[in-house]
């Protein structure tokens, strides 16, 4: 699913990633660790289509509609209610029984109570929340979570723990964490930058 | 093809919601046309011809949909969301036709408003002047919702826009200055229109190389 040969990242004068291989084959599940400022974001940014390598080759074999990306931002729209954002979404991802599949998810991470609620009145943590339900929405091929328990409750961390139990082997699963305990049973590879 | 203007609508419908929500952008844009209307009146001399008038006219409405369009890409910035959009797996081009349309109907909205009040201050408008508003809008959306895409990835996006901006838009107010005093106002509705077809279709073509890295 994924294959990088040689991959680097430069901004700038500063180089993000550099002479990175990495492989995951479809249905695997890789937990990327490593300090601050050693890649992880970077990496995932790549592998998500959002940049581009400033070297090296990288292969994803999904394209963008199969990709489910969480990162820093949660790429929602504050001044839109939750249903809104997700409905948006779920246009433009041309999802068929929309309603159903947005309902679903916003009663399973909690949110349903707050579907009209504009996002700019959540909090963090209820952010988070919503923002993974956009990632999930249209059910993708290729989950990218970086740093996806940042900001939630132990409630939430626990739902998402279930959700990548369920999601494991059936869709290809890129997470970058700093706590890689929590999913280490999930886990089919291990890559630990510098 | 129906799928893409399905994006371009859902899109464009979000703009307008998320205006109609926050109300950032249009009661200033319309204070703007207004004050600056007021301030012609008093700062043209009586008697002053209608290219005097109507240049001011055009000066009014450029500078307006420059406020405009500088809070264009706003809500995309805040929270990441233009990442979300470029993502999906729709054609990028959407994203800028989209929100191209949303600020189309803002300036019309504003418009519908401007106009009237420079025929109560200076001259009534005829027919060819407001069809070459009309035509200058499609260029000013197309033409700046792509500059703004462009300056609103960089920290200097207020002093960026105008630059960019501000030189591509001198052909439109002299397409809709000639076409408002002009006696043959064909020749400049024509040059309106093909700036407006030129100009799509670039900047169609280029907005996935604006919001690709």
């Amino acid at each position: 699913m994924i294959c990088g040969r040689g991959v680097e990242k430069r901004y700038g004068h500063r180089w993000a990633l550099r002479a990175l291989d990495v492989e995951l084959p479809r249905g695997g599940f890789l937990v990327v660790t490593g300090p601050n400022g050693s890649g992880k974001t970077t990496l995932l940014r790549l592998v998500a289509g959002l940049a581009a390598p400033t070297a090296g080759t990288l292969e994803v074999a999904a394209d963008r509609g199969g990709v489910g990306y969480l990162g820093h931002e949660p790429l929602l729209y504050r001044d839109l209610t939750a249903l809104e954002n997700l409905d948006l979404y779920g246009r433009l991802y041309r999802l068929h029984e929309r309603r159903e599949r947005i309902g679903m998810l916003l009663e399973r991470y909690g949110l349903w109570d707050l579907r009209a609620e504009r996002v700019a009145s959540y909090s963090r943590g209820m952010t988070q929340r919503l923002a993974l339900c956009r990632a999930l929405l249209h059910r993708p091929e290729l989950l990218v979570l970086d740093e996806p328990f940042t900001a939630l409750d132990a409630e939430g961390a626990e739902l998402l723990d279930h959700q990548l139990a369920e999601s494991a082997g059936r869709a290809t699963i890129l997470l970058s964490t700093h706590d890689p305990e929590r999913v280490e049973r999930l886990a089919t590879a291990r890559l630990a930058l510098a | 093809m129906t799928g893409y203007l399905a994006d371009v609508a859902a899109l464009a419908r979000k703009d307008l919601r998320l205006e109609l929500r926050a109300r950032d952008t249009l009661p200033a844009m319309l204070l703007f046309v207004l004050s600056t209307l007021v301030v012609f009146h008093f700062a043209l001399p009586t008697g002053a011809d209608e290219v005097a008038a109507q240049g001011l006219l055009w000066v009014a409405l450029v500078f307006t949909a420059l406020l405009g369009l500088a809070r264009a890409w706003a809500p995309e910035r805040e929270g990441g969301a233009l990442e979300g959009l470029v993502l999906a797996p729709s054609d990028r081009s959407a994203i800028w036709l989209g929100k191209s349309a949303a600020v189309f109907l803002f300036l019309v909205a504003i418009e519908v408003v401007a106009l009237p009040a420079f025929s109560v201050f200076f001259s009534p408008l005829d027919g060819s002047a407001v069809l070459g508003v009309l035509l200058a809008n499609i260029g000013i959306c197309t033409v700046g919702t792509l500059l703004a895409a462009m300056a609103a990835a960089s920290r200097t996006r207020e002093l960026i826009l105008p630059l960019l901006f501000l030189p591509l838009a001198i052909p439109l107010v002299v397409g809709g200055v000639g076409a408002g005093v002009s006696s043959e106002p064909a020749r400049y509705l024509t040059f309106l229109g093909l700036y407006d077809a030129v100009f799509a279709i670039l900047c169609w073509a280029s907005f996935e190389y604006v919001v690709a890295e």
